[in-house]
């Protein structure tokens, strides 16, 4: 136990702090973190969906709850089932194979959900296009609200993706683009 | 080069992998393939291609203490089969499941020929991989209805899990078999992610061909890449600059450690230690933004090109690594320590999922897991191309073969690579770092096969006549190590599943193809 608490304050706390000057990447976090926490008072709960990705997308959506980005310590938190969610994250592009669940697990989400389709493939269908097994982007299967590029998008643009979601309530179909 | 018993002539692959081809007739595969086992040998590959006129051809990929042997045998146009060779090497059976589903040729003999790749996306008439099957024709959504072997008796009852994971993992569906809380057996169903790679490849072409090699299992991204290339670089009859491959062995190394570390953190926080967890991804975070900022990409896709690498680095940079490896072999040591004293980790990991030396080498187990059950392979020690030629990689190698093995085998892994890190920075050659590739215009075969993080990745490239792509089969070391996920969740229980899936890591896409 000592050998555990000892190492937790030599390693004091890595969630990005209020930034220098020259540190974007900082300022962009911090100011992303605050916005979440006014929109969705601590109580964001995100369903993930890999539809059919090469599992680059999901190494980073876990990369969001590394101490860096600490995405759980805001209140924004995975949900093990859609019944309890209120945002799906999905991957893509959307395997013919995944298509009935990716539409069950859009089913038992309650209204009102938000869609949040990760990366180039989510988008779009990326390198894998479309094809006998392939739907190609998310918004083929299930109504989109974001759409957010990058192969994989980095832990940043993916909470930027979450957040403009969340801001642009509930409209539909409408898929606008974050960068 | 030949085999005892049989006059068929090897001929070497050219390119950098050690690999040997020779066609053979359909009808010697089961005894090949059972002279190679007798000799320690495993199988590392089985894929199959239209041939257009010609019919069809099988190709098995083994690995022996010569290196790769590919076996090619033609088959029947009218009624292409072949003996099966899963009674030899039992990991032939999904893969030989999977080339009648994309091909249409039957093993013949073989004891299970259920669907794998396919579920409910093309009929049961139709073949994706063959030549005049439309890669864009799309059929009606059928039930997939796939036989699952029942458990019967009292008190037992099943419980189906996936293809929507709890956690945020691939997809996938898992089918217990259960008594209270014990296991009794494990039914594995996959081919959720199947996204048409292989097709895919034929209409890209040699060009955009490496893109898709990088993404054929993300957090494989470096093996992929370095195996594409090498494959192509064979059948162009081209070698990369000396410092090309050098950096190549660097991106291999650090992609091998920051897998490491994140599942070794994964690992602490399924047996309870988020603490585990919250260090450990800490670390690997570390070498993402180092990776974004000298080679333009946190998991380093698309850094290795045919060819050569895309981005050299200058001796500012190699300074920085240097002393990143230096911080992390620091830093590991200590984290090491806790997980080896914590008794609550240790309760979890020891004798967890255990597959016995004995089973690993009958079914063929592979990679860091098989090396955590007696199994010395190991392409960088046994089969070094440069630079591993000149590095005297040591193998990690355990026999208990649980939990707690495949964790001690990951963080020898992890000290090795930063040596090798290290060693690969002082040594680094002066020059070029790309050659241009010299036109393709003939028909030819490629062999790229790189000991990834998890396994040995393999590309097996085939050209046409013109130079384009006639066929190509990524195969992943995950093929290998999946069945034997069965195996080992035998007797432990349900809630210690997670915990022994992690401890493998294995890809779906990387199988689903």
């Amino acid at each position: 136990m000592y050998q555990i608490i000892k190492q937790i304050l030599k390693t004091g706390i890595k969630t990005e702090t209020p930034p220098g000057p020259d540190e974007t990447m900082r300022v962009e976090a911090q100011r992303l973190q605050a916005e979440i926490l006014k929109v969705f008072g601590h109580a964001v709960v995100i369903r993930h969906v890999d539809a059919g990705s090469c599992n680059g997308c999901e190494l980073e959506i876990n990369a969001l709850n590394n101490p860096y980005y600490n995405l759980e310590g805001l209140g924004i938190k995975f949900s093990a089932s859609p019944r309890h969610a209120d945002l799906l994250l999905v991957t893509g592009p959307v395997s013919r194979h995944m298509e009935i669940a990716l539409k069950r697990t859009w089913d038992a989400t309650p209204d009102p959900k938000l869609v949040v389709a990760v990366g180039d493939c989510g988008r779009d269908g990326g390198i894998f296009g479309v094809s006998y097994a392939s739907c190609g982007g998310i918004g083929r299967v299930i109504p989109v609200d974001v759409a957010v590029p990058g192969c994989p998008p980095s832990p940043l643009a993916i909470m930027q993706g979450i957040l403009t979601a969340v801001a642009a309530g509930t409209e539909k179909g409408t898929g606008p683009e974050v960068s | 080069m030949k085999l005892d018993n049989f006059s068929t002539e090897f001929h070497p692959v050219p390119g950098a992998a050690t690999a040997w081809r020779a066609d053979v007739d359909a009808a010697e595969l089961p005894q090949l393939c059972a002279q190679v086992r007798d000799s320690g040998g495993r199988l590392v590959a089985l894929w199959g291609s239209d041939e257009g006129d010609a019919g069809y051809a099988v190709h098995v990929a083994l690995g022996g203490h010569d290196g790769l042997l590919c076996l090619c045998a033609a088959l029947d146009g009218k009624d292409p089969s072949y003996p099966d060779v899963s009674a030899v090497f039992p990991a032939a059976d999904r893969m030989q499941r999977a080339a009648y589903d994309l091909l249409g040729i039957r093993a013949t003999g073989a004891e299970d020929t259920r669907k794998w790749l396919r579920h409910g996306a093309w009929p049961d008439t139709q073949f994706p991989l063959r030549k005049e099957f439309d890669a864009n024709a799309v059929y009606p959504t059928e039930d997939d209805a796939y036989p699952f072997v029942r458990v019967e008796g009292e008190g037992a009852h099943e419980i189906p899990v996936g293809p929507v994971h709890a956690g945020t993992i691939e997809p996938g569906h898992f089918r217990f078999s259960v008594v209270g809380e014990r296991i009794l057996r494990l039914g594995e169903r996959l081919g959720y992610k199947h996204k048409g790679i292989e097709k895919r490849f034929e209409a890209l072409g040699l060009e955009q061909g490496a893109r898709l090699a990088a993404r054929v299992s993300g957090d494989s991204t470096v093996a992929y890449g370095w195996a594409w290339a090498m494959a192509v670089e064979g059948v162009a009859g081209c070698t990369p600059p000396p410092r090309a491959l050098w950096l190549r062995a660097l991106l291999l190394e650090r992609e091998r450690v920051m897998n490491h570390l994140g599942d070794l953190g994964a690992l602490g926080n399924d047996a309870g230690l988020a603490f585990g967890l919250a260090q450990f991804m800490r670390l690997k975070e570390d070498m993402l933004r180092i990776n974004q900022s000298l080679f333009g990409h946190r998991y380093l896709m698309d850094a290795i090109i045919p060819g050569g690498v895309a981005r050299d680095i200058d001796y500012g940079a190699v300074t920085q690594l240097h002393e990143q490896a230096r911080t992390l072999e620091q830093e590991i040591a200590p984290l090491k320590a806790i997980y080896d004293e914590h008794a609550g980790v240790q309760d979890r990991f020891l004798s967890a999922g255990r597959v016995t030396p004995e089973l690993a080498a009958q079914l063929g187990l592979t990679g860091f897991a098989g090396r955590a059950s007696g199994q010395a392979w190991d392409l960088r020690a046994q089969f070094p191309s440069t630079p591993y030629d000149q590095l005297e990689v040591r193998m990690a190698t355990h026999r208990n073969g649980d939990v707690a093995a495949r964790a001690t085998v990951r963080f020898e892994e992890i000290g090795e690579s930063l040596r090798l890190m290290r060693e690969i920075l002082v040594k680094l050659p002066e020059g070029d770092i790309r050659t241009d590739l010299p036109p393709v215009a003939h028909a030819g075969f490629g062999i790229g096969l790189v000991e990834g993080w998890r396994g040995d990745v393999l590309v097996a490239l085939h050209t046409a006549s013109d130079g384009s792509v006639h066929r190509v089969h990524p195969h992943d070391p995950s093929w290998q190590n999946w069945p034997l996920l069965e195996h080992a969740v035998i007797g432990n229980i349900v809630p210690d599943f997670p915990l022994i899936n992690k401890s493998f890591n294995l890809s779906y896409s990387g199988q689903d193809l």
